[in-house]
């Protein structure tokens, strides 16, 4: 079976679903991480198929080449507002600083909070999680952090002052999908902040039910940036965002164990 | 003086300034953000010499989730 050219892909309409993080109006739910992108090419294109604004960046040492000094620019030409992280770091104190310096270099005090345990599972260090994130506030910053689906952790952070709360639907990189929906369901009944789910998602369909289960918002970086074609699967993503948000909006139809017939008997054809 | 500039040892001349330091490792000029000792150094204050054994972080932007 071929794949349809971009020709032949109809423009969607833009659903209005506006929404509001930390006071600032947002109109896609769609966040794009930037990790994974094989060149600025790729990652522009998938940038704007994403209809994203706001992206995500790590703080590194300079190279000596240079090389990412364009970076900055790819993501602002395509209309997005740059979000630093602090990825790689372990403690609390090490986040704070990453923090401060991406506060300095790229004039945000909006950061999105890792603090992960070990470089294995990448998963959140809750400790350290919690105590980056009293610390952040407290210096002033917005904070956006990256956590465990675990709901009583995401209260700790929603009462630690943060902005919203980013739970995992499974490990960075593992595109498995979300793998406690009762969970995400759980953390987006109980907190008021907004909540983004952030890492696992492998394709469309993952981040449709993360909109489904009453997430605000969808934080994407390698199921697209390492799709093989980039921008399409961008595309595929910012549509499935709106899709669920739309059938959230809708109201499903309760599960059932035994089948409910949607057409009439009355009328029936009688047997011979 | 010797310096750790983003994890290296570096011989600089006394007297040189973060400004300069900087300058060592990138010919970026925005998007930058330097630390001395584990604690940041706005671009307004980049004229303060350093000192020997000080320990020089320079950072950018970088792709990232």
């Amino acid at each position: 079976m071929s794949r349809p050219n971009e020709s032949s892909i109809p423009p969607r309409p833009q659903e209005p679903s506006p929404w509001t993080l930390a006071g600032q109006k947002m109109s896609s739910r769609l966040i794009f991480g930037t990790g994974g992108a094989p060149s600025l090419d790729v990652l522009e294109a998938a940038l704007r198929a994403s209809g994203a604004e706001l992206a995500t960046v790590a703080m590194r040492r300079v190279s000596a080449d240079g090389g990412e000094g364009s970076l900055l620019g790819t993501v602002r030409a395509s209309g997005a507002a740059v979000l630093p992280n602090t990825a790689g770091c372990h403690t609390a104190a090490d986040a704070l600083l990453v923090a401060r310096l991406a506060r300095e270099a790229l004039e945000t005090d909006w950061v999105k909070l890792e603090v992960v345990a070990d470089d294995t599972t990448l998963l959140p260090d809750p400790v350290e999680l919690v105590e980056a994130a009293r610390l952040m506030v407290a210096d002033g910053f917005t904070v956006l952090p990256y956590t465990n689906d675990d709901p009583v952790l995401a209260r700790h952070l929603e009462q630690a002052g943060c902005a919203a709360v980013m739970p995992l639907g499974a490990p960075i990189g593992s595109g498995l999908g979300i793998r406690n929906p009762h969970n995400i369901a759980m953390i987006a009944g109980l907190v008021s902040v907004p909540v983004i789910l952030d890492a696992g998602i492998g394709t469309a369909s993952d981040a449709a039910l993360a909109m489904e289960l009453g997430c605000d918002a969808v934080l994407v970086a390698s199921a697209i940036t390492r799709a093989a074609d980039p921008a399409r699967m961008a595309a595929a993503i910012r549509s499935a965002v709106e899709a669920g948000w739309l059938a959230r909006g809708a109201g499903r139809i309760p599960r059932r164990w035994h089948a409910v017939a949607s057409t009439a008997l009355e009328g029936q054809v009688a047997p011979a | 003086m010797t310096i750790t500039l983003n994890g290296e040892p570096r011989e600089v001349p006394d007297g040189t300034t973060v400004a300069q330091a900087v300058a060592e490792v990138t010919s970026q000029a925005t998007g930058l953000a330097a630390a001395v000792n584990g604690e940041v150094v706005p671009k307004t204050a980049w004229s303060r010499p350093l000192a020997d054994t000080d320990r020089v972080e320079v950072v950018t932007a970088v792709q990232g989730g």
